[in-house]
């Protein structure tokens, strides 16, 4: 179990695909990186807010949103905010780009 | 330390008194709920919308789960307290489940009354309350045909509607002479069961039910004057009972609800209630705008805010049917003090009385016409001095030169209230609309909570946003278009990408100006497909803006696995692929083998991972059970082995889905061949259905079998299998150039007419040039299955999931 954020590298940048997700699992847990078409890397876990669940990493993306892809709601990927009239939060984690490596922190 | 609050009862006023506290003071209690019902709290108003099938239950829940653990709220659903200990300060649930509390709101609304006449306990019988009675009536409806409303008041008549719409013949019984007699006069009401009988409901008049007959279930109802009328299913909806019980047994003051002062509070230290169950001066009200002020008084009161008394509400009522616009305060009668206005045109169909008494509106009746409701009812709670208005004026909006209700909304003061329901005044939404830059009603509704019950306020709120955004509002948000990021309808995006040869969805989003410029999941998918269909000779499909299906080429379940489900033409295969595909469940240790609806074998719980490798090891094609595309064609054996069948229906089916695989269409298409009218493939409900007959084929068409059920209908009989062929292209080509996406055949069958499909597909010249465009599109096409095992960018892209592993 960790109790403190470490951060880590996840992938090169040049191997995200642009708008869609990729997903990482990182010691078990699944985390999204969504490459939007600015050219930010965003990152969210691979869980629908919705009450139902499901997953994420293959939401339609557009700009700063992406369509959970079973439940079809609109969650930002700036702070994980499902849009109204909807409501829920889905975690993100900061990302940051050193060079040609994407590093989050968990 | 935090104040312990208890609430019995986890409906509509009490969940919304929490509301308001949280947001008076979000940390000042400790708050647990009891509930009787196992779900969290719904809209209740929603239960007609629900049963008239335009909405789910899902849709009508407010505060799903997450909100009561978000706000650290302790819900026992499904668990009802029955006793308050007013001495110890505790509730005790039927369970034994014992909680302390320092405050306790009874919040316990109300239930069906039951008439106390002989066979009321007979299975059959239900209340018209909540989200059991609700799918009650859903099943029921599909086992038996004949229902009996008794009561012809506001929720009778919501019920009834619902019963018609599940398709039940429907008789409604009521003890008076006229329909809402509380709510409207003679000519209202008589007007209104006009509109009903037309609707296909059935009134028994002056009637009273007696017994109800049967053995364990109802089979129907005697009156008092000796008739009976048969019933399978008996609706009451003779009124409602506070539930008032458990406040009686433990001392609390009961009248016909339990007495409170203007704050809310019983004659018992500590403990409040509100909501239906609650008596007011008198009064115990019955629609949720009173029970709202109610809740706003009681959550400061607990918050030790100084808040104004609760000094009562006058309500306005509407009945929640399509076809009948109502609209119902105040006084309906006339007496010695009263005058009134009336308004009849009967060749439109609208009545409107407007009941004045010392110079002010004392009631409003409006019928046909309920576009001034929300401003005479206004006049009517402000008590408004009428005396110099023509009557002219008072009936129709003021404001020179037809300013309208627009004019109307600019004369309302800020702080007078839009939406009663949700008590949510003209300054917050204009607010609102300002600093969220919001452009629908169901935007304002989603921020400031307007609109959200009943609905009435919605074209109030329409004009608000016309009044704020001025220009800009009439031109967008009015028309709706295919989706919230632009205006135009379907028919307009597929003229512009025509006349502008538009290429792509970026540029079609880019040059129509699309108010979100990556735009949504309604109009990407949509988008794409239009432009396939336009440029029908070689459009380069937009993978990304398919949604997770299609663009995964395999079906996305709730746990995020998906399933494969490989072509399997006609339904027909052999020894060796049963074996590879028995073969492949092993290896991937698949969770489920089973036959699918259309005559497939189906693999589900399959990771994303392993979707290529087993595509791989089964190498055959995929079978787009998952696509809006040709999903599968059911045969039956047919003349090679039935001694019924007349024509080779395996041979058809085969030919037809190798044929037609792959197409992009509208919305999914199957089609069923059967070799005689025993019809084993089912042909009569599928988008495209063939049955042989002696010397050829019968063609049906429109067909469904699923939600909406709908019978196909005959299209024309041909003699050979070339034909029949050259048909389905021409009927496939002209539905997917006509249709808007996510529009199956059975509506648009429907809103083309079958006489102008029938014409157009006997035009001879017409089927050629249909079918020219149709077999350009399907040279498009690749397997998907093994485009993505030969790829290794789609691989990557699509179906790879990476693991990085940190100590
Ligand atoms: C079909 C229908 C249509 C309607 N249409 C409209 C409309 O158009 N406009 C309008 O304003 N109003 C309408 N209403 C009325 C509106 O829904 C009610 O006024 C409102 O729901 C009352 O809220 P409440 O909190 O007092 O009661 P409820 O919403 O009934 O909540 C009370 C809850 O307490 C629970 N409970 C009771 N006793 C106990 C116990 N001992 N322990 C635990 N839990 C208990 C009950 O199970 C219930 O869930 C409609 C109602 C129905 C049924
Ligand atoms: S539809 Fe007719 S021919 Fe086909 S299997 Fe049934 S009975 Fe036999
Ligand atoms: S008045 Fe009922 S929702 Fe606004």
């Amino acid at each position: 179990m960790q109790t403190t954020k470490v951060r880590i590298k996840v992938a090169d940048y040049d191997s995200l695909p642009e708008r869609a997700g990729q997903a990482v699992t990182i010691n078990g847990q699944t985390i999204v990186l969504f490459r939007i078409s600015t050219g930010d890397v965003k990152a969210v876990e691979n869980r629908s807010p919705h009450r139902k669940g499901g997953t994420l990493a293959d939401a339609l993306v557009s700009g700063n949103f992406i369509y959970c892809p079973v439940y079809d709601l609109k969650i930002s990927l700036e702070d994980g905010k499902v849009q109204a009239p909807d409501t829920g939060e889905v975690k993100t984690y900061q990302v940051e780009v050193f060079g040609n490596e994407v590093h989050i922190t968990i | 330390m935090k104040k312990k609050l208890v609430m019995i009862g986890n409906g509509m006023a009490g969940v919304r008194t929490i509301e308001e506290l949280l947001k008076l003071q979000p940390d000042g209690f400790e708050i647990t709920i009891f509930g009787n019902e196992p779900h969290p709290n719904y809209n209740r108003i929603m239960l007609s919308t629900v049963l008239q099938g335009d909405k789910s239950i899902e849709d009508i829940i407010m505060n799903d789960w997450d909100w009561y653990k978000s706000n650290d709220i302790q819900l026992f659903a499904g668990e009802e307290v029955v006793e308050i200990d007013k001495e110890k300060k505790q509730v005790i649930s039927e369970q034994g489940r014992k909680v302390d509390y320092d405050e306790l709101i009874i919040a316990t609304g109300s239930s069906s009354f039951i008439l106390p006449v002989p066979g009321s306990d007979k299975k059959g019988v239900v209340g018209f309350r909540d989200i059991h009675d609700c799918e009650m009536m859903i099943k029921d409806s599909r086992q038996y045909k004949k229902a009996a409303v008794i009561g012809g008041g506001l929720l009778g008549l919501e019920a009834a509607r619902g019963l018609l719409n599940l398709g039940m013949e429907v008789d409604v019984v009521h003890l008076m002479p006229h329909l809402m007699e509380r709510q409207l006069d003679g000519t209202a009401s008589g007007m209104l069961k006009k509109e009903l009988e037309n609707q296909g409901m059935n009134f028994l008049l002056e009637k009273q039910t007696a017994e109800i007959l049967g053995d364990e279930r109802v089979t129907g109802l005697r009156f008092t004057d000796g008739t009976e009328i048969r019933a399978d299913l008996v609706v009451m909806a003779v009124g409602i009972r506070p539930n008032v019980q458990l406040a009686k047994d433990s001392g609390i003051y009961v009248n016909r609800g339990i007495v409170v002062n203007d704050y809310m509070e019983t004659d018992v230290q500590n403990i409040y209630a509100v909501g239906e169950c609650a008596e007011h001066r008198e009064i115990v009200y019955g629609l949720v705008a009173p029970l709202y002020e109610q809740g706003k008084v009681l959550a400061a009161n607990l918050a030790g805010i100084p808040t104004n008394p609760y000094e009562g509400t006058i309500c306005g009522t509407q009945l929640k049917v399509s076809g009948c616009d109502l609209f119902s305060a105040g006084e309906i009668g006339d007496d010695e003090g009263t005058k009134s206005i009336k308004v009849h045109n009967e060749f439109d169909g609208i009545y409107k009385k407007i009941v004045i008494r010392d110079n002010r509106i004392a009631g409003i009746v409006l019928y046909g016409d309920t576009k001034d409701s929300n401003r005479l009812f206004r006049m009517l709670t402000k008590r408004e001095d009428i005396s110099g208005m023509t009557s002219v004026s008072i009936l129709e909006a003021s404001g020179c030169c037809g300013g309208g209700e627009a004019g109307d909304v600019a004369a309302m003061a800020d702080d007078e209230l839009v939406c009663g329901c949700n008590g949510v005044t003209k300054g917050t939404i204009v607010e609102a609309i300002r600093t969220n830059e919001l452009t629908t009603v169901d935007e304002v509704g989603g921020c400031t909570n307007a609109g959200r019950s009943c609905g009435r306020c919605k074209s109030l709120i329409s004009d608000i946003l016309a009044y704020t955004l001025g220009d800009q509002y009439d031109t967008t948000a009015k028309k709706a278009g295919i989706c919230g990021c632009t205006t135009l309808s379907k028919d307009e995006v597929v003229a512009e990408i025509r006349e502008k040869g538009l290429t792509n969805v970026r540029e079609v989003m880019n040059v129509l100006g699309w108010s979100q410029e990556e735009g949504c999941s309604k109009c990407r998918p949509a988008i794409n497909y239009y432009l396939g269909m336009v440029h029908y000779d070689g459009y380069k499909d937009e993978r990304d803006s398919r949604l997770v299906n299609e663009k995964m080429h395999a079906n996305i379940q709730k746990d995020g696995t998906y399933s494969v489900v490989p072509r399997m033409y006609g339904g027909v295969t052999t020894a060796a692929d049963l074996k590879k595909i028995a073969e492949v469940a092993e290896k991937y240790d698949v969770p489920l083998v089973k036959l699918t609806g259309g005559q497939r074998i189906g693999l589900f719980g399959v990771n994303k991972e392993d979707l290529p490798a087993m595509w791989e090891d089964l190498g055959m094609p995929s079978g787009y059970a998952y696509g809006k595309t040709l999903r599968t064609v059911k045969t039956c054996v047919g003349e090679k082995f039935c001694r019924f069948g007349t024509q080779d229906s395996m041979g058809l089916g085969i030919e037809l889905e190798k044929k037609f695989e792959r197409l992009d269409t509208p919305h999914k298409v199957k089609m069923g061949v059967s070799a005689c009218p025993r019809n084993c493939a089912e042909s009569g409900i599928k988008d495209i259905g063939f049955v042989g007959v002696d010397g050829g084929w019968e063609i049906y068409i429109g067909g469904n079998g699923g939600t909406d059920l709908r019978a196909a209908d005959l299209l024309d009989t041909v003699k050979t299998k070339e034909e029949a062929l050259e048909i389905t292209g021409a009927y496939l080509q002209y539905y997917r150039e006509t249709a808007a996406y996510l529009e199956r055949t059975a509506p648009w069958l429907e809103r083309m007419g079958l006489d102008h499909v029938k014409e157009v597909l006997a035009d001879e010249n017409m089927r050629k040039q249909l079918n020219e465009r149709l077999d350009k599109t399907l040279e498009r096409y690749n397997e998907p299955w093994n485009e993505a095992i030969s790829d290794r960018a789609i691989k990557e892209k699509y179906y790879q999931v990476r693991s990085v592993s940190v100590e």
